[in-house]
């Protein structure tokens, strides 16, 4: 590229006062700024020996949880929306027929590989049931790669342990409304 | 000839064990600067004790040293392997002319800490090895066979050839006050007068300084081996021991720099009320001027570091311009001035020292300005010929 090609925007370069042509007053007022810095409180978090303190676990993207309705059932409808949406294509659902009157599918099996996971969140968007949410949960660890699918129940374990913590996201669900329409 | 030895084997121990621990203190104040902790984890070997990471050089230098020594198809062997020792051998042969302290009372006389004393040639001797030194950069960056290296080396040629005048400038107002060569006859006159060269010549230690930072290659001025730009410069090919010696060299640099600083326009081991100033001392008057000497080193070399995560890297022409423009006129008046004052007021040092400091402040604060007014640094972004269309 020429030096004088009309695609080259030559910028004016702000004009310098006396104390920046002198250029030690600049210095010491960047020394000012590092000193400043070095005793300031440090941000580095010593993990095993410290938690990291996660600010809103409302929006952190950690292990999945499956959520439960008021009378302890899945609230999953089987709809394979999170299956679609998943890009890792992580999460395997087998739904068949409900046994409860308020809807018509349930999850008879519902895996998701969290070796795999991208943890993007984007089935937690999809999901139009509010069943299946990102919990805070970040140390995720395993001795083989067979431990790290999760099943349904693992899933839902995981969401009794964090429900207390972490509330559901939106209360009002199709389900706890009494099924689709 | 056995006291000079164990002086040797004082000194080299010491400057080693400084530059291991000067290497996590970089680090330190790197993170801490950046609002980090730094490396905290390495303790004493074998256990669980952390004592804040101070394991951390000895770890480091274990691994350096099992680390493959891999020499490169295409280098020119012989070279490559002379380059790092050459640069070690003359940053470790600088400390033989270097006091580390004034002197040690003992029944058959003093013994004084340097490890060749008396020698007349003291400062010639320092800048002669430090221009060795490039020697070790440019052979590095040459037999590497390596752009990156080469151009690392002839960076490294340029700026440390252009700010030896600089510094040289500044020492001879130094040479000029004190009327010796000698390091040690340099601080005896700065501490029997009280007066740091620092206070006399404020210009000259300003001039010194910069120069004194690009000659260590420290931050801003660290051209030769830009990491962002050449991968590392001069060092790009060297692994193992060899690259350890670089990196030993090069702090050794930075300490050596210190020590002239201090040497040279910080008193030394000076402190007012203090030490005193004469040479019949007790050795609780010897252990506290050495103790105030590596106080002040120690200082000297904090504030490099700090400087280094101040300041961005030149650009290549801005290095030579604030050499050649501006320390080199710079470095001429505080000739001139000191060898009026010399000359035409002898004894004002000892007789009006605060007239002196106050005189030779305004003249430095008016050759700045005049400087920064009348010649500015400023930076150039556009093309000359680009001016050329454009009018």
């Amino acid at each position: 590229m020429q030096a004088n090609d009309p695609d080259i925007l030559w910028v004016e370069e702000p004009k310098l006062g006396l104390a920046g042509k002198l250029y030690l007053p600049l210095i010491a007022q960047g020394l000012t700024t590092t000193t400043r810095h070095l005793f300031s409180k440090k941000i580095t978090v010593s993990y095993p020996d410290t938690e990291p303190e996660i600010a809103n676990p409302l929006i952190y993207r950690g292990v999945h949880r499956l959520n439960r309705d008021e009378q302890g059932r899945v609230k999953c409808v089987a709809c394979f929306l999170c299956a679609t949406a998943c890009p890792a294509h992580c999460i395997d659902i087998i739904g068949t027929e409900s046994p409860w009157p308020d809807r018509e599918k349930y999850p008879e099996s519902f895996t998701i590989d969290e070796l795999r996971c991208i943890y993007c969140g984007m089935c937690e968007e999809a999901c139009p049931v509010d069943a299946i949410e990102l919990t805070s949960l970040y140390n995720l660890t395993g001795r083989t790669r067979e431990e790290m699918v999760f099943d349904k129940e693992k899933l839902l374990s995981v969401h009794d342990q964090t429900i207390d913590k972490e509330p559901m996201r939106s209360q009002g669900g199709a389900t706890s409304q009494g099924g689709f329409p | 000839m056995l006291e000079a030895l164990i002086k040797i084997v004082v000194v080299i121990g010491a400057i080693m064990t400084a530059v291991a621990y000067f290497v996590l203190l970089e680090r330190k104040i790197a993170a801490w600067v950046q609002d980090r902790k730094g490396p905290n984890r390495v303790g004493l070997p074998l256990t669980k004790v952390r004592l804040f990471g101070l394991g951390q050089p000895l770890a480091d230098g274990v691994k350096m040293m099992l680390k493959e020594e891999y020499i490169p198809g295409h280098v020119d062997k012989a070279l490559y392997v002379l380059a790092p020792i050459s640069i070690l051998a003359a940053a470790l042969a600088t400390f033989a002319v270097i006091p580390f302290g004034s002197v040690w009372p003992t029944d058959g006389g003093p013994i004084e800490f340097v490890v060749a004393p008396g020698f007349d040639a003291g400062l010639i001797y320092v800048f002669a090895l430090s221009g060795i030194a490039v020697y070790g950069v440019i052979l590095g960056g040459w037999a590497s066979n390596n752009k990156y290296s080469f151009l690392g080396g002839l960076r490294s040629s340029a700026q440390l050839i252009a700010y030896e005048i600089p510094l040289s400038l500044g020492i001879l107002g130094i040479v000029l006050t004190a009327g010796s060569l000698k390091l040690d006859a340099v601080i005896t006159q700065q501490a029997e007068t009280g007066m740091w060269n620092a206070f006399v010549q404020p210009l000259g230690f300003i001039v010194f300084l910069v120069a004194a930072t690009a000659e260590a290659g420290r931050m801003p001025f660290d051209l030769p081996e830009a990491e962002q730009e050449l991968i590392g410069g001069f060092h790009t090919e060297y692994s193992g021991m060899k690259l350890t010696m670089y990196a030993a060299a090069e702090f050794m640099h930075m300490i050596t720099a210190s020590f002239l600083i201090v040497i040279l326009f910080l008193g030394g081991w000076h402190f007012w009320g203090l030490t005193g100033s004469g040479d019949q001392i007790t050795w609780v008057t010897a252990l506290i001027r050495v103790g105030v000497l590596c106080g002040k080193i120690f200082l000297v070399i904090l504030g490099f570091m700090l400087v280094r995560w101040t300041l961005p890297r030149f650009r290549f022409d801005q290095l030579m311009a604030l050499a050649w423009k501006v320390m080199l006129p710079l470095g001429m008046v505080n000739l001139v001035l000191v060898a009026a004052m010399v000359e035409y007021f002898p004894g004002a040092i000892v007789d009006r020292p605060l007239i002196v400091f106050l005189g030779m402040s305004g003249l430095t604060l008016v050759s700045l300005v005049s400087m920064a007014i009348l010649a500015p640094l400023g930076s150039k972004q556009q093309p000359s010929t680009l001016d050329a269309e454009m009018t």
